[in-house]
């Protein structure tokens, strides 16, 4: 549990980062939501076996955490914490896919490990993207932004009350479960019994806080709706980040860079 | 007619699984006053709280606020001149800032942009936080959560102020400056609470309930002197009239 709370705690940091004053930062969230979505989309969209490729889109990473001053540091750490599952999706196709794909020199590299390396590359590319994207805007910001980009406000309501309620409920749950651990003694009283009970309780503490939150809702004039509050703007500025790297993007996508400067720098030897 | 009323009449609640919360509740406090409701625990004080801003309507008896009777129609109205703290401020800030929750108020009521503005500005002045408005009610201390909780009412521009339990979980010295903000509100003030040294700095009047019913209600010092009615109602005087327990001084407060 206490790894569990640190992570939690970690995450905060996250949310905290959030708070930057970088013209990053002051962007609206929308237009980093939908560069995040194209950048995603163009990285998910390669061939299995694609590598090179991939590697000009880490300049995005690389210039968001350098503008948007966050500790690199940190958002290592938490890909690093992805990785193992990418891995394991991966792990399995140097076994069946032995076709040499690439050659160095006299060596080949089967098509299974080229995939694999792909995978991983893609989880770094696309989670750091993901985490970049909130380390950036914050996120109650981007639950905002989709809203306004048309997702549904029951969807993004519950967003933001899960992310109100997430440490509450974590604290909560840490709580009842070192009272159980202090009372039980030597294995004794940690079983599945006391577990059921546990959660049950929890399930039914937190559906009375709901009920009380709603009463506060209530008390506050609240009908059902949340009320926008001033529109923000979608300027020159969010447009022209939007088009820029979307521009790149998709330019990076449909165009094997690393291969066209290879044979530039070949073709200039030969 | 003074809208800052409140008036309960033979008020009785029973829950649905049939426990009798409230019995037979009457009472009026008029503009100005500085009311505390307390009793035991059991004794129906939060049911009570519930019905002075609607949110559980009662099985027999009536409640009025100002001019207005509860009704599902007049339920608006009263909920805005009742501004209610619940007792942990958790509950009742819910939005992702500070700004945000002071705001949740105002906004359902309609209020323009520019008028929301000042309403959060001066009800975060009011209570001693305007540098928090843009933090997220999670990171802020117990003491800062229970002045946020009471701006968010404050925006509303109540005419009453209803709390359960202000000073619960704050250190002494949160606990010492919120009682003299309470103090400085010019607002009818209805407090429930165990803390019955703030009673006895904050409240002229006391209603004390037992059973679901009004045991007592008439100035709070009068009542603190009643030792029988107060062992008899689960309770005991407040510690500063109570003699020194290590050198037997007499009371701080002896009246």
């Amino acid at each position: 549990m206490a790894s569990f709370e640190g992570s939690i705690l970690d995450f905060r940091r996250l949310d905290r980062l959030a708070a930057g004053e970088t013209a990053l930062h002051r962007l609206d969230a929308r237009a980093k939501v939908l560069v995040t979505i194209v950048f995603i989309l163009s990285v998910v969209s390669f061939d299995r076996y694609a590598l090179a490729p991939l590697v000009p889109f880490f300049l995005y990473p690389a210039v968001v955490l350098a503008r948007g001053s966050l500790p690199a540091g940190y958002f290592a750490r938490k890909v690093a914490l992805v990785l193992p599952f990418a891995l394991a999706v991966g792990m399995l196709n140097p076994l069946f896919d032995r076709e040499v794909a690439v050659r160095l020199g006299p060596f080949g590299i089967p098509g299974g490990w080229v995939s694999c390396a792909s995978i991983v590359v893609r989880a770094v590319l696309t989670v750091s993207a993901a985490l970049l994207l909130v380390g950036v805007t914050g996120f109650p910001e981007i639950c905002r932004a989709m809203e306004r980009l048309g997702v549904p406000q029951a969807f993004t309501v519950q967003l933001l009350f899960l992310y109100r309620y997430i440490f509450v409920l974590t604290e909560e749950g840490a709580r009842s479960s070192r009272a159980r651990e202090l009372r039980s003694f030597g294995g004794k009283g940690l079983g599945i019994a006391s577990y059921g009970s546990l959660v049950g309780h929890l399930l039914l503490r937190t559906w009375m806080r709901a009920d009380r939150i709603h009463m506060a809702m209530l008390s506050r004039g609240f009908t059902g709706e949340f009320h926008a509050r001033r529109p923000p703007r979608f300027g020159g500025k969010e447009a022209l980040f939007l088009l820029g790297w979307s521009t790149l993007f998709v330019v990076l996508r449909l165009h094997n860079i690393p291969q066209l400067l290879g044979s530039l720098v070949t073709g200039g030897v030969r | 007619m003074s809208h800052h009323l409140v008036e309960v009449e033979s008020l009785r609640h029973v829950y649905p699984d049939g426990t009798v919360a409230l019995r037979d509740v009457s009472f009026r406090i008029t503009h100005g006053e500085s009311v505390a409701i307390i009793g035991a625990n059991g004794a129906g004080k939060s049911t009570l709280l519930l019905h002075l801003n609607g949110y559980l309507a009662p099985t027999a008896g009536a409640v009025r606020v100002g001019d207005l009777s509860l009704t599902k129609k007049t339920l608006p109205e009263i909920r805005r001149r009742v501004g209610m703290v619940f007792q942990e401020p958790d509950d009742q800030l819910f939005m992702p800032t500070v700004y945000e929750d002071v705001a949740f108020g105002p906004v359902n009521l309609g209020l323009s942009d520019p008028e929301v503005e000042v309403r959060v500005k001066e009800a975060l002045e009011r209570v001693g936080v305007a540098h928090l408005r843009d933090r997220p009610p999670y990171r802020l201390s117990g003491g800062e959560k229970k002045r946020v909780a009471i701006a968010t009412v404050l925006s509303m521009a109540p005419d009453i102020l209803v709390m359960d339990e202000p000073t619960n979980g704050l250190d002494p010295f949160a606990r010492r400056r919120l009682i003299e903000l309470l103090a400085d509100f010019r607002h009818t003030k209805i407090f429930t609470s165990h803390d019955l040294d703030m009673v006895l700095d904050l409240c002229e009047r006391t209603i004390v309930l037992h059973d679901g019913e009004v045991r007592a209600d008439g100035p709070t010092r009068e009542i603190f002197r009643d030792v029988g009615l107060l062992a008899a109602c689960r309770l005991e005087k407040p510690l500063s009239m109570q003699g020194c327990p290590v050198c037997g001084a007499r009371p701080l407060q002896d009246v």
